[in-house]
């Protein structure tokens, strides 16, 4: 289990540079988005892209918080209901609806994802001093989802811990899904 | 040149080569006597051990050496090739792939090796030893003395007038670069003998533009005056031996030897007089005369050179068709080479990736060009996908291998472990030339030793117990791939017991994997091997029988998209069938569509679509089967199995209804170019048969497939045709699912899911199982019981 240190080792580790200068500022980008009534937050650097909703393939037999799959310039990425995650209802979609393209550390390497959103805010830089860490309760999502709480205007944001939140050991369908009860020889 | 590069052609080019003496040592044991199959031996040997030479590995060089020493005496016929040596030389054969596993990765041998390498080559030396010492001594070897009598009986059929030796050397372009001089060799000779005579070859020199002057390009004839023996003139090159083609022949040789010469004269055309010049059967002199006679005939329909000289009795007739043969071996062999060209798996995996963009680029021409009902553009669109299927197929086909290859090494398998267990056992290899994706070829390797293994070690019987039997003491092992239906069949067999099933079942209940009351069928009963944990072998031997087999070879079959299934017959044999896909990256498909999505179903497994008609569901009563032209047909409804809803609606959105129906006719159904408005359905309704036609969609249709022997029909509302499938991997995310094998791009950009038929049997299997067969108690313990010991 990674602590959140060493996840901040990462990404420093990944991004030098960007790092170094943001050291100075003490400032880091992060993309805010709304999920329902709140607003939530992810740094900036895990993100790849952020698409429109267009057609998504359900795949069938998958937990629910998996939507589906789109095809995004020839590649197959799965896309995660953020809502169904977080233990919220299942909403239609408007015409606000987002993916938000994520990249996630795997076992293999890295492994897009999309993240669908109701709707993207905007991008900004939250000083060093407005970020708190993450408090044991009250965030109403899974406590390890939550990586740090940044101050924005005045208000506290949940900073989403992206590896967490799409850890592919709790999100990929198990291969016993149904073998578990598979007689053989069938 | 990049040392780096050259090192690893030498890697690669050694392992090729030790898979020929491989290969050559398997095969020598039958034919013994047979010199080419000798050769191929030595010359991998030799030119392994001169390659080593030019990088310096000189543990490789040394060991190799022994080892071509005692192939020398092979040659000579001063040892007969036995069993004992054919295992000594594949256990060198071995050690060699040792020795270059660490050339390549770059590490230095570590002791063990080293150890190994010297006890190898003591073994070798054992051969060589007493011959060695006979060398060593001055005057005419015993090799010579042996040699002199036919000689001398032959004198007058075949020997050659001539008391000198000849020296035939052939210098590669590379010998001044590394140092040597050429000319120092031949002045060295003139210390214990003279150079009666000395021919130059200069026919190598290429143009004066063309010429590098570091490099030789020449080659010497020489007829040399010596006391000395063979290996003391050998000596005299030493150095050079590795940087050129040295054949020394004793004064008196026999025409045969000549004629080995002229086999083993380098890859070069040459005219047939030159060669035989060099070979000293001829003087230029007599070359000359015999090339007049043949221009003074020239009027005449011209004789061929060769029969000029035998006429004039100049060469013998036999020389003159090995010569003759040699010229023609040459021609053929440049023809093979040029044919070939070796390419980087990495660009060919990288074309074969833009050839499934090019794909599903074209399927979304095509489906545009439909849209569009301009008759030019659908007709260049139809032309197009045309060519994009013959690109796709000529494609894949570069990435298909032969499956011989692969045979081949469990030559090897079956001749060391029958060894092991005291069984005599013969392996019969059929449809070696099948082929199959490198990927599948590579990855089947390990199931086949497997099975291979199994089949040696429990399948085959003892030689007693086989001739008790009435059956050949000799036991068969057979390997055979055939194509079948848009997949690669293949089989290992044995003519063995057979599996015995009650064991199977004794040992099944022993081991928890079913209960005493189950009753079995034969199939149940002999799948229950590949169950983890399984293994009926009375005695774990050192081959197999640790129960670790058969369920990981059923795992890597199924990963590939295969399947495995076991044919046996008790005291006949048995036979494993491998059944796989014949590539990974692109299939046929056949695209159904259940309400909004669709589906891609593997065209081979397709067998025929029908009409799931009212009066059918009548007559199942319910139940999900139907009767096939008198047949009983299971049948699965993909929109109950996957549930599949009708598409989430958008919430408070203008662009709804557009959005909807774009989400209804993902790809095929457009073709009607009707979009259904209010009136258009009402106008429906009034008219069905005007519905029928406009809204296909809305009847079932069942399309039957088959697999491993079964047929199961699958129930879907749309039949959209066939369809390239570009295989997309399912990725981390849904590796585990069952039932889906993949995803793939439709024309329309949107992806579609290929079913895996054999997965969905599976969990249509557990639901029913879960649903009613868990009411029963004695059938709920089967049910409950078994995932917890499959696990």
């Amino acid at each position: 289990m990674q602590t959140t240190e060493t996840r901040m080792v990462q990404h420093a580790a990944r991004d030098g540079a960007i790092r170094e200068s943001a050291l100075e500022t003490e400032q880091r980008q992060y993309l805010t988005f709304q999920l329902g009534e709140e607003i939530f937050a992810i740094d900036i650097l895990t993100i790849r892209e952020i698409i429109e909703y267009g057609y998504l393939t359900e795949v069938p037999m998958t937990p629910p918080c998996i939507r589906g799959v789109i095809n995004l310039r020839g590649a197959v990425v799965p896309v995660v209901d953020l809502a169904v995650r977080f233990g919220r209802p299942v909403k239609g979609n408007s015409k606000r609806t987002c993916i938000v393209i994520v990249e996630i550390e795997s076992a293999k390497g890295c492994q897009e994802m999309g993240v669908v959103v109701d709707a993207v805010n905007e991008v900004l830089g939250i000083p060093q001093a407005d970020i708190e860490p993450a408090p044991e309760f009250g965030t109403r999502i899974r406590s390890d989802f939550v990586q740090e709480m940044g101050k924005i205007n005045g208000k506290f944001v949940v900073i989403l811990d992206v590896n967490r939140v799409l850890s592919l050991d709790e999100i990929a369908v198990v291969e016993t899904m149904s073998r578990e009860s598979v007689p053989q020889p069938a | 040149m990049n040392l780096d590069d050259a090192l690893q052609t030498f890697i690669i080019e050694a392992r090729e080569l030790l898979e020929h003496m491989e290969e050559a040592l398997l095969r020598i044991e039958q034919t013994p006597d047979d010199p080419d199959t000798l050769n191929a031996i030595f010359r991998a040997a030799h030119t392994i051990k001169g390659s080593a030479g030019i990088f310096g590995i000189d543990h490789i060089v040394s060991f190799t050496h022994v080892a071509e020493s005692v192939l020398d005496k092979v040659r000579g016929a001063e040892l007969r090739i036995n069993s004992e040596l054919v295992a000594l030389f594949l256990s060198v054969c071995d050690h060699l792939g040792v020795l270059i596993g660490h050339v390549a990765e770059g590490r230095t041998p570590n002791p063990d090796v080293h150890q190994a390498s010297s006890e190898l080559a003591d073994k070798l030396q054992a051969y060589l030893g007493p011959l060695s010492h006979c060398e060593a001594m001055a005057g005419p070897p015993v090799e010579h003395a042996g040699k002199a009598e036919p000689v001398a009986a032959e004198a007058v059929s075949g020997g050659v007038d001539s008391d000198n030796w000849h020296i035939s050397l052939r210098f590669d372009r590379d010998v001044l670069k590394n140092g040597m001089d050429p000319l120092a060799f031949i002045r060295y000779l003139t210390t214990f003998g003279s150079v009666v005579h000395l021919v130059t070859l200069v026919d190598g020199v290429p143009a004066l533009s063309e010429i590098d002057p570091e490099a030789c390009y020449l080659g010497f004839e020489i007829s040399y005056r010596s006391d000395a023996n063979k290996a003391a003139i050998e000596g005299a090159f030493e150095f050079v031996r590795d940087d050129a083609t040295i054949h020394i022949l004793p004064p008196h040789s026999r025409i045969s030897d000549y004629l080995r010469l002229i086999a083993d004269l380098p890859k070069e055309e040459l005219p047939l007089g030159e060669i035989l010049v060099r070979c000293g059967t001829l003087t230029r002199a007599e070359l000359d005369y015999a090339r007049r006679q043949q221009a003074a005939a020239a009027e005449q329909p011209s004789p061929p050179i060769g029969e000029v000289l035998v006429e004039n009795r100049l060469v013998r007739a036999n020389v003159v068709a090995a010569a003759l043969d040699k010229q023609k071996q040459v021609k053929e062999h440049k023809a093979a080479e040029g044919s070939l060209i070796r390419v980087n798996a990495e660009k060919l995996d990288e074309h074969i990736n833009l050839i499934g963009e090019l794909i599903i680029a074209s399927a979304g021409t095509d489906l545009i060009a439909r849209c569009a009902n301009i008759p030019d553009l659908s007709e260049a669109a139809a032309r197009l996908s045309r060519l994009v299927e013959e690109v796709r197929d000529s494609a894949l086909t570069l990435r298909m291998v032969q499956i011989g290859a692969t045979f081949n090494k469990f030559q090897r398998v079956v001749h060391d472990m029958s060894t092991e267990l005291q069984k005599d056992i013969r392996l019969e290899i059929s449809g070696a030339e099948t082929e199959l994706d490198k990927t599948v070829v590579e990855r089947i390797g390990d199931p086949l030793t497997h099975l291979v293994r199994n089949s040696l070690d429990h399948g085959i019987e003892a030689a007693e117990v086989r001739v008790a039997c009435g059956k050949p003491a000799q036991g068969t092992i057979r390997l055979n791939a055939y194509h079948d239906s848009g997949s690669i069949v293949i089989e290992v067999a044995d003519d063995g017991g057979g599996l015995d099933k009650q064991r199977i079942l004794n040992k099944a209940i022993e081991r928890g994997l079913v209960t005493a009351e189950q009753s079995l069928s034969d199939d149940e009963i002999q799948n229950l091997i590949f169950e983890p944990g399984f293994s009926t072998a009375e005695q774990v031997s050192n081959l197999s029988g640790r129960g670790v087999g058969m369920d990981v070879v059923r795992r890597n079959i199924t990963a590939l998209r295969g399947s495995v299934d076991i044919e046996s017959v008790a005291g006949i044999g048995t036979t494993m069938r491998i059944r796989l896909p014949l590539t990974l990256a692109i299939i046929d498909g056949f695209l159904v569509g259940v309400a909004s999505s669709s589906f891609v179903v593997p065209l081979d497994t397709v067998v025929e679509c029908i009409e799931l008609s009212a009066s059918e569901i009548l007559a199942a009563q319910g139940r999900d089967q139907l009767d096939l032209r008198g047949e009983l047909l299971p049948f699965i409804r993909l929109k109950e199995l996957f549930d599949i809803a009708e598409p989430l609606p958008m919430a408070n959105d203008p662009d709804d209804e557009e959005c909807a129906a774009d989400v209804r006719l993902p790809y095929g159904a457009p073709k009607t170019g009707v979009t259904l408005t209010a009136e258009g359905i009402a106008a429906l309704s009034a008219d069905p048969e005007l519905a029928f036609i406009l809204n296909p969609v809305m009847r079932e249709n069942v399309v039957v497939v088959q697999y491993a022997g079964h047929r199961v029909g699958l129930v879907v509302e749309s039949l959209m045709g066939e369809f390239q499938t570009v295989i997309r991997p399912l990725g981390e995310v849904f590796t585990g699912i069952e039932g889906i094998s993949g995803f793939t791009i439709l024309g329309s950009g949107h992806v579609a899911l290929i079913l895996d038929v054999p997965g969905l049997v599976r969990r249509v299997v557990v639901r029913d199982q879960q649903r009613y067969v868990a009411k029963v108690p004695g059938a709920a313990e089967r049910g409950g019981r078994m995932p917890s010991m499959i696990e």
